[in-house]
């Protein structure tokens, strides 16, 4: 399965002509037992695909939300070990769900890439995404990742032009992440108009999928979003949402959004 | 390793040996490639070059004077002490040196909003100085608790007009100021310019900031010839990220007889988990942009640096340093925060000289150093700042009431 799940789950979408719907939580937020529940229920509320954040001390790519997110993680004692276990609990409970790790480099490092991709591979996890490794950084990992059919999911940024696009777009497996906004996650809100033109952009450049997130809060956005995106991820709000109304709340607006999602 | 060309580093990639790289989110990559160029052709230009030694003339004041501690000296009883002052630069420490050739840097890349992390705030006052001459908007993000024991230089850095961002995450410090100082660049990449204040994160960032603070072993190179007619046996530093360090030894990592020694902060001690020293307790890893020796705990999480000096309080080291200590070219030493105090009180009373807690480290290791070497030896150590901005804090550690 691996790569093959993530693809597995967009084709499903697109001949429906609808686009996918990613929802990102942090693994052991506000503690492992609450992160399992919502975890667990992402599929059933409609995302198609997961994204499980992996806890880290500095996270510089997060806005406050999920900063507080991962600190909460970690002061409730989250290692790397559990957020695999939780994983595997996942793939257990839905085989068909792709499940992506995203993180930072500092964790992954300290496991070793090779024992990393090990593990994941084994947990049912599909593919990673690692915030502070660019292309230039990110061959040692790649190749692991690989070794274990598994993807390494490339981001693109609004900064990412000319030549670099189709430098950064080449070798890369599973889909293609752009980030919508110059910034942080979970701030400043995406320019439909904007999204549009950078999606058929990356388009002349590859043909896997293209998901689109950072700053995706609402249903709204999240349809005007699906309009030209093959997937639209939304994270910090389904945090805020746990963190103000629990599991429930979450879940409640994971359906809202994967239904605005579903409607191009 | 006889011929190996130690000034040569860092490669392609921007590694020294394993250590560097640029692990930033892709947003920031273009930028970080483009400062590269620009900073290649600066390099190169003799407009640049003249502009920026201007610069350090007259408006920093270097040359800076290399002064014989003859009263320390004799105190230890052992090698000669010679100090590069560079805390008699403009704002009182090295830092300015780099933060002129980044906002000049900035200039030429038409970037109008000047952006630092600090810690001491040494750095933070550097930068708003230089924003503040060349005219450009200046945000300082510092740590909530530095901010509480730098009160002065958070006070100096307002009336130059820079704007303060108190960051409050983590345990705010130094670490986290650069982690929002990040945030910020990555949000406002298209018109700021991100002066980072030690030789770290990033590549070109560990290279750029090494050669713009060499000017300090370069002058003390020449200086010290001149002056004795030989090279000193010994050149120290403090080490926080350790832009000082790099920027002392630089200019002697050919002189193969030369010891190079860099001191850590060993705050409540080495056997504690209260202290700074990434080389002599952590272990490498990737933080901030670049590959290095961090404190971190067994899952890879970055753990909370200690030190009674704020410019010391950092998990990481440049990535240069982590180089040096793993091919053994420079010896890298510690000392605690009582005896940096001490240290700082000694050559106050001996010398008329108050040196910055960062220094006062350094200085705590000369003293050893000195008897090892004998009445023969002679030690070259940069007093990279002056005390006046630690008064304070200090008196609260020694109990007095001010």
């Amino acid at each position: 399965m691996s790569i093959s799940r993530i693809t597995v789950a967009f084709a499903k979408r697109n001949r429906q002509n609808q686009s996918a719907f990613v929802a990102y939580m942090m693994a052991g937020d506000p503690d492992l037992d609450t992160s399992r529940a919502l975890l667990l229920g992402l599929p059933g509320a409609g995302a198609d695909i997961v994204e499980l954040g992996m806890p880290f001390s500095d996270p510089i790519a997060e806005g406050p939300t999920i900063q507080f997110a991962a600190q909460r993680a970690l002061e409730a004692g989250t290692k790397m070990a559990d957020v695999l276990a939780l994983a595997r609990e996942f793939r257990n409970a839905h085989p068909d769900t792709p499940l992506i790790l995203m993180g930072y480099a500092n964790p992954v490092h300290h496991m070793g890439w090779e024992v990393f991709a090990q593990t994941a591979a084994d947990a049912g996890v599909d593919g990673a995404i690692i915030v502070d490794l660019p292309p230039e950084e990110s061959q040692p990992l790649a190749n692991a990742l690989h070794d274990h059919d598994l993807a390494l999911i490339r981001l693109i940024a609004p900064t990412t032009v000319g030549e670099r696009l189709s430098q950064v777009l080449q070798g890369v497996s599973g889909f293609v992440y752009y980030v919508s906004v110059t910034g942080v996650t979970g701030v400043a809100v995406p320019d439909g108009g904007q999204v549009t033109m950078a999606v058929q952009n990356i388009r002349k450049c590859t043909d896997l999928p293209i998901a689109v997130g950072f700053g995706v809060r609402d249903p709204a956005t999240a349809q005007q979003i699906a309009q030209s995106a093959d997937g639209v991820v939304v994270g910090s709000a389904i945090v805020s949402a746990l963190a103000e109304g629990g599991v429930e709340a979450a879940l409640e607006l994971t359906a809202k959004l994967a239904k605005a999602a579903h409607q191009r | 390793m006889s011929n190996f060309n130690w000034q040569a580093g860092p490669d392609r990639e921007g590694r020294f040996g394993t250590f560097g790289g640029r692990y930033v989110p892709e947003t920031l990559m273009p930028l970080v490639l483009e400062l590269e160029q620009v900073w290649e052709m600066a390099k190169k230009d003799p407009v640049f070059q003249q502009e920026m030694h201007g610069f350090l003339k007259d408006y920093v004041g270097r040359p800076s004077a290399i002064y014989h501690a003859e009263r320390l000296s004799e105190h230890f009883g052992g090698a000669k002490i010679w100090f590069k002052r560079d805390e008699l630069n403009h704002t009182g420490a090295h830092k300015i040196n780099n933060c002129l050739g980044q906002v000049l840097l900035a200039k030429r890349m038409g970037k109008t909003r000047i952006i630092a992390e600090t810690g001491a705030g040494q750095h933070g006052v550097a930068t708003a100085t230089v924003a503040a001459r060349f005219g450009l908007k200046c945000v300082v993000f510092m740590g909530a608790a530095d901010i509480e024991r730098q009160k002065p230089n958070v006070f100096r850095m307002k009336l130059l007009g820079a704007e303060i961002v108190s960051v409050s995450s983590g345990t705010g410090t130094l670490k986290d100021a650069m982690n929002e100082a990040l945030r910020d660049w990555v949000t406002h990449v298209h018109d700021t310019f991100y002066v980072i204040g030690t030789a770290a994160g990033p590549h070109p960032y560990p290279a750029m900031v090494r050669d713009f603070q060499s000017v300090i072993g370069r002058e003390a190179r020449a200086q010290i010839l001149e002056r004795e007619g030989r090279l000193p046996d010994a050149c120290v530093a403090c080490i926080g990220g350790g832009s000082n360090a790099i920027g002392l030894f630089h200019p002697f990592l050919a002189d193969k007889q030369v010891r190079l020694i860099g001191v850590e902060a060993a705050g409540k001690g080495l056997d504690t988990s209260q202290h700074a020293a990434s080389l002599t307790g952590g272990t490498p890893g990737i933080l901030h942009g670049n590959r290095t020796y961090l404190l971190q705990d067994d899952d890879g999480q970055i753990a909370d640096a200690h030190s009674i000096s704020a410019g010391l309080d950092y998990p990481g080291i440049g990535p240069e340093h982590s180089f040096l200590h793993d091919i053994g070219r420079a010896e890298y030493l510690s000392a605690t925060d009582t005896e940096a105090l001490e240290a700082f009180q000694l050559c106050t009373r001996l010398e008329g000289i108050i040196p910055a807690l960062e220094p006062a480290h350094a200085l705590a290791r000369v003293g050893d150093l000195a008897k090892e070497l004998g009445k023969s030896g002679m030690i070259l150590m940069n007093m990279c700042g002056r005390g006046d901005k630690d008064v304070f804090s200090v008196a609260a550690h020694l109990g007095v009431e001010i």
